[in-house]
């Protein structure tokens, strides 16, 4: 049983890395504003991001869904922004989502995100209503209300991916400035209060790595439910607590820790939110 | 990144498997909790069962993922767990397999193995618990001997112990973590005494020991002298890091056998209560895939498992107590009746926040050896 990241998935995860710190620097989400950078778009398209996972006959990697998530894992902790998850599973299917030269976008729990900037939209969104999104890199659409759609496995375990990665982002940004900021002459994290908050953290980001990548060697939609509800905690609770690490700082436009709180919390409500997904994990039983 | 098992793996499954049927039929039904002699002869009847069959050493030895496959099928099978074996062939054994001579190989690890001598803890002290390092029973040393003074506290098992995996000061002068030594002690030599307390959970699983000039061999240190912090680390490591993977596997059995109880007793139409059923079983299949990612890890790396024990304790204690306070709102008042094993384990998982290490030293561990942050003091 070899469940480790393999030599070629570490190398993998390496290059996406370096790729997206390059493009994607700390300053860099608050300076593009909401709109869509398609250069960056047609970017990740040449570095596979969206054909990872089509055939070689096809153009693609021919890659598992193993190797996606650790992609988007590295796309959460960033905060890229776009439909990621619906232009990767549009690839092969709707012309230019491979390549990057099309953004598709997909009706999802009553949501339709990036709607405006999107070439293609799959499913109804007939009688979408623009909504003063509460993060500023997601612009959204409200569905009329009605019965939800199936959950698409794929769909949900990417969007788990990007809550780890997120989560693993808060984590270190909150250990870092524990050992920095000072108060009452010591570094704030030698304090016990501080020290567990980040050890919390820590514990739930792991349990989450550990379902999400389980859940994406076995793609069994059980799983996938419980790696979906397990990274949502891990990326909300995850900021909320970065946040409180932050002190005044945390509450700030500047500190980087809302936007992935918002980020969290627009993720937490597609592919498969809680109640389902706790549905799902009861009916199993 | 898989978790596909190899042929052999495969084979060594199907073996078990086919063991199992034959073996458990033959087994009396475990004695109740409380009467200890009776449970020390089942549990070591099981013990030397597997042993004859071969798969004793799947503790240690054999391959982690062997291990992981035999506790899934042991307890697939309904087959007990290690019971009063769990110091000796969870910590103890793996603690002298790592860190002894050949001699105490020889002279501890096969009869822990065929089931014949049953091991405790003689760690916590009643002024040295989570502070482990301030303990104060003394080891003085005279001629071919340590003599022993001072006394232990929340003994799991002692009463029906043969031996003690014993910590001692043999250093008073050094820094507190440097004078340490880790013994192994008959539990029958003179001079020890046991005292059985009663836990919440009304059973005497463990014992205050007191120790008065008790005359243990200094062959039956492990490790060097006033080196014993270290060997204790790796006692530690092996009792968080694995010693409780077998009981996740117990705990999403039972699980499903709460779900159908709740499917018949009418539970089951209670959104709320459904929800909560279904977020352990997101909990107890995350942790089980967190064992085999912290087993995978240290088979990469070789030896010891490290401080993702902590970690894995951190969330299971937790998990587990919330499983038996869901248990309790699935079977309403029979939640009461203490002749309920579920009421029994729902008093007992109350230990697992405070038993090998509370969850605040798990954070503490967890916060200054894994993430880097300053020490409080
Ligand atoms: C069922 C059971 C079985 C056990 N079996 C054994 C055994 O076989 N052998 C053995 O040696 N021991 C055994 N123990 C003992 C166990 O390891 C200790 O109880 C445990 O380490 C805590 O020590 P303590 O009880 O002295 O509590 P204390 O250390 O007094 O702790 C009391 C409270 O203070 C908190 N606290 C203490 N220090 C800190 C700190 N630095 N920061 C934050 N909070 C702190 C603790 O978290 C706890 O909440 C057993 C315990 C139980 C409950």
């Amino acid at each position: 049983m070899g469940f480790q990241p393999t030599e070629d998935q570490r190398a993998l995860r390496r290059g996406v890395r370096e790729l997206l710190e390059a493009r994607c620097g700390r300053d860099e989400p608050r300076a593009r504003g909401a709109g869509l950078d398609r250069a960056l778009w047609r970017e990740l398209g040449r570095a596979g991001f969206f054909s990872l996972r089509l055939p070689e006959a096809q153009g693609g990697a021919g890659l598992g869904l193993p190797e996606a998530a650790l992609v988007f894992e590295e796309a959460g902790r960033v905060l890229l922004p776009g439909p990621l998850v619906a232009t990767h599973l549009a690839a092969g299917a709707v012309p230019g989502a491979a390549d990057g030269s099309a953004v598709v976008t997909r009706a999802d729990g009553g949501l339709v995100p990036w709607l405006e900037e999107a070439d293609v939209v799959l499913g109804d969104a007939s009688g979408a209503v623009p909504v003063r999104s509460v993060d500023p890199l997601t612009p959204l659409h409200r569905l009329p209300p009605g019965p939800p759609g199936e959950p698409e496995p794929a769909a949900v375990l990417l969007t788990a991916a990007e809550q780890l990665g997120s989560a693993g982002r808060t984590l270190a940004t909150a250990v870092r400035y524990a050992k920095e900021r000072e108060q009452f002459g010591r570094p704030i994290g030698a304090f016990q209060a501080v020290k567990h908050l980040c050890a919390g953290m820590l514990v739930r980001t792991e349990l989450a790595r550990a379902a999400v990548y389980a859940a994406a060697v076995t793609a069994d939609p059980v799983e996938i439910a419980g790696a979906k509800l397990l990274a949502d905690e891990a990326a909300v609770q995850g900021a909320r607590d970065c946040l409180q690490v932050h002190g005044g700082m945390g509450f700030t436009w500047e500190a980087e820790v809302h936007l992935h709180l918002k980020r969290a919390w627009v993720r937490a409500e597609l592919g498969q939110p809680a109640a389902r997904a706790e549905e799902a994990l009861a009916a199993a039983l | 990144m898989d978790l596909a098992h190899t042929e052999e793996e495969e084979a060594f499954r199907a073996g078990l498997r086919h063991w199992l049927k034959a073996a458990l039929p033959e087994l009396p039904p475990r004695p109740p909790p409380g009467d200890w002699p009776a449970r020390r002869a089942h549990d070591s009847a099981w013990q030397r069962a597997l042993y004859d069959a071969g798969y004793a050493d799947v503790h240690w030895d054999a391959s982690p993922t062997r291990r992981l496959i035999f506790l899934e099928e042991t307890e697939k099978a309904g087959a007990p767990y290690v019971g009063a074996n769990f110091v000796g062939l969870l910590h103890a054994g793996p603690t002298i397999a790592a860190e002894g001579t050949p001699e105490q190989r020889a002279r501890w690890l096969p009869p822990i193995l065929r089931g014949d001598e049953i091991w405790c803890q003689g760690f916590s002290e009643p002024d040295a618990g989570s502070d482990l390092a301030s303990l104060r029973t003394r080891a003085v040393r005279d001629g071919d001997a340590y003599v022993v003074t001072g006394a232990k506290v929340w003994t799991s098992h002692a009463e029906v112990a043969d031996w003690c995996e014993l910590l001692v000061r043999t250093d008073p002068q050094a820094p507190r973590h440097r004078g340490i030594s880790w013994l192994a002690m008959p539990m029958d030599a003179p001079g020890v005494t046991v005292r059985p307390l009663r836990t919440l959970a009304g059973s005497a699983e463990f014992a205050e020991v007191f120790l008065d000039e008790v005359r243990v061999p200094v062959a039956n240190r492990v490790g060097e002298e006033n080196d014993g912090w270290r060997v204790t680390m790796v006692t530690l490591s092996f009792e968080r890091g694995t010693a409780f993977a077998g009981e996740v596997v117990a705990c999403r059995r039972a699980l499903a056998e709460l779900a159908r109880t709740a499917r018949e007793n009418g539970r089951w139409d209670d959104t709320v209560l459904r929800r909560r059923l279904g977020r352990l079983n997101a909990e107890f299949r995350a942790l089980w895939r967190l064992t085999q990612w912290n087993v995978a890890e240290a088979e990469a790396t070789g030896g010891v498992p490290g401080t993702g024990g902590s970690v894995f304790k951190l969330r299971y204690s937790e998990a587990r107590q919330e499983l038996y306070d869901t248990a309790a709102a699935v079977l309403g008042p029979d939640a009461l009746d203490l002749s309920r094993e579920w009421t029994r384990d729902r008093l007992s998982s109350l230990s697992y926040t405070i038993a090998a290490g509370t969850s605040q030293i798990q954070r503490n561990i967890v916060a200054e050896r894994i993430l880097g942050l300053p020490k409080e003091r």
